[in-house]
């Protein structure tokens, strides 16, 4: 199973300001993480990692600064801001609600089986 | 395969990369090293994995998958970086291009100054814009044109014997405008007025190819400029018309009266100064910034050729014949250097490989309509000449018509071979290129020779 593009797009500021909240990171070790973190489901690309950043940058939810690693390569860190926090915050507060609401679609209370929906994939 | 080898052979391969990405507009410099130092995050991964470095590299540039879906999700982002920018000062991602548009903004700024300050100079020695207009008439131009050509030769670094010859060239400008016993109101001086600028940007044209005097493609280079100067210096114009129209207003509605300001300062340094910042702009812009003027040719040519077409056709069907007065013959000329302009601009921005095509049609259509109403004008003006004699404005006029009819009938019969398949493109180029001096000797000849030639008339 792979995640719809869409859902993918929807969920990506949220989850890069949840890893950059953790602390600074940079491209890759970000692209790393988002593929840990949904066991490889999540199809990330660069194409949409970067230009999100660059995004999150202009917004002023992010900023960069090149840092020297050793061995002699320079590499562009993010860190997240206090308006990126607040951003973060509200993007958290409208996921639960989205969240709450399917649950309580899905697992009903007193109604475990209303779903038409099978839960597991039967592959 | 050492290790050593190993890096070299992928240092190389990065190398590569970055040369391909870098030719992508959408992706500045920065974007391509954190690309690169992704690139070589998952590179160093697969190699700890286990596998070659050249296999890695192959694996990770995969998975960075396709350049041109890369560039569009980057171009969604940053849209402004496909509307090309013209980056002055600042801000360029290459220090070494940064430095050298400063350093032209700061040669920029002294030549503008000082064209800016030149024409004040005068006034110390008792001369005033409104009443020595026989004096700065046929001098303005001195005023600006060496401070481009300054700017010019300061940024090809000319040699010294060029230098020599621009100061020389500007010299005898100033002496053909200043020695001769011209009144104030006589024909001369008007077409002095007239002909020096064209003589002296000639001058400047010689600061422009500096290197090589004798190459189609620089001088090609140089019709360019004069294009692209000549619309920046239009657009500067109508900023400045803004600018005097809010500085009257805004003082006036506080009771200070400015227009002696802006009659007296504004506009004279304004102009001259506004010459050496658009021959800057052009050079800043070259190769950031479409060229306008082709543009406009591609506009207008099809215009002109049915306005002209359709002036034909009344003329034949009324037949009344041109009614020729001395301002008939200067409007033929002007309307023969329009046309010989669209040529121009046309060849220009023309890939000289292109087979004939529709356009070129159209242009011959052009030339030879201008051509045709032309030799009836010039039937009739030289009736004229013989009838009652000739002034310094009429042989001027004349003179200028006969040149322009010449390389426009020579530009017909190349085009017609070119359209016909017969010749080369690059013969019409070569033409073209080869005539400017043309224009410069005849306006010199009006500056120089003229005057005493028409007893000072």
């Amino acid at each position: 199973m792979k995640v719809t593009k869409d859902l993918v797009a929807a969920s990506a500021t949220p989850m890069v300001l949840g890893i950059l909240a953790d602390g600074e990171s940079y491209g890759y070790a970000i692209l790393k993480r988002i593929n840990e973190l949904s066991a490889g489901e999540l199809d990330w690309t660069e194409g949409l990692l970067y230009p999100l950043l660059h995004r999150l940058e202009r917004l002023g939810h992010v900023e960069s600064s090149w840092q020297t690693v050793p061995g002699e390569r320079r590499r562009k860190y993010y860190r997240i801001t206090t308006s990126g926090l607040a951003e973060l915050a509200e993007q958290r507060r409208q996921w639960d609600t989205v969240v709450n609401a399917l649950r309580e679609i899905w697992v009903g209370p007193g109604d475990v089986r209303r779903s038409a929906i099978p839960l597991a994939d039967p592959a | 395969m050492t290790a050593a080898d190993s890096h070299d052979g992928l240092e190389a391969q990065f190398a590569q990369w970055r040369q391909y990405v870098q030719r992508r507009p959408e992706l500045q410099r920065s974007d391509t090293e954190e690309l690169e130092d992704h690139l070589r995050g998952s590179v160093d991964e697969l190699v700890a994995a286990g596998l070659r470095a050249d296999e890695a590299f192959l694996v990770a540039v995969k998975r960075l998958g396709g350049l041109d879906d890369l560039s569009r999700e980057f171009a969604r982002e940053h849209s402004d970086r496909l509307w090309k920018q013209l980056v002055l000062t600042g801000g360029a991602d290459d220090p070494a291009t940064d430095n050298r548009s400063r350093r032209d903004l700061l040669a920029m700024i002294t030549c503008a100054a000082g064209a800016a300050v030149s024409i004040k100079v005068p006034e110390l020695f008792g001369m005033t814009l409104e009443q020595d207009a026989a004096f700065y008439g046929p001098n303005f131009a001195l005023f600006a044109l060496p401070w481009l050509a300054a700017f010019l030769a300061w940024r090809r670094q000319a040699r010294p014997a060029l230098i020599g010859v621009l100061v020389a060239l500007f010299a005898l400008g100033a002496v053909a405008a200043n020695v001769y016993p011209l009144a104030d109101d006589s024909q001369s001086l008007v077409l002095t007025s007239i002909h020096l600028p064209i003589a002296l940007w000639f001058v400047v044209g010689l600061a422009y190819v500096a290197d090589d005097l004798r190459s189609s493609r620089r001088r090609m280079d140089f019709i360019r400029f004069t294009g692209e100067c000549f619309v920046y210096f239009v657009l500067i114009a109508l900023g400045g018309g803004v600018l005097i129209a809010f500085t009257i207003g805004t003082f006036e509605a506080i009771g200070i009266e400015s227009e002696g300001f802006v009659s007296q300062w504004l506009v004279p340094c304004g102009v001259v100064a506004a010459v050496v910042v658009a021959g800057w702009l052009v050079e800043a812009k070259q190769s950031v910034v479409e060229n306008i003027a082709p543009v406009l040719t591609r506009l207008f040519t099809p215009l002109f050729t049915a306005a002209l077409l359709a002036f034909l056709v009344a003329l034949t069907w009324t037949s009344t014949g041109i009614n020729v007065e001395r301002e008939a013959l200067i409007l033929f000329d002007l309307l023969l250097v329009v046309v010989l302009g669209l040529l121009l601009y046309s060849i220009s921005a023309r890939d000289p490989l292109v087979p004939p095509g529709l356009f070129d049609t159209l242009q011959l259509a052009l030339v030879v309509s201008a051509l045709v109403i032309d030799v009836l004008v010039l039937r009739e003006i030289t009736e004229r000449i013989t009838e009652y004699g000739t002034t310094p404005n009429k042989a001027a006029a004349l003179g200028e018509n006969v040149i322009l009819l010449a390389n426009l009938a020579w530009s017909a019969w190349l085009m017609l071979g070119f359209v016909r398949r017969r010749a080369p493109f690059a013969a019409l180029e070569r033409w073209q290129t080869g005539y400017l001096p043309v224009y410069a000797g005849w306006a010199w000849i009006v500056v120089l020779v003229f005057p005493p030639l028409f007893n000072y008339l």
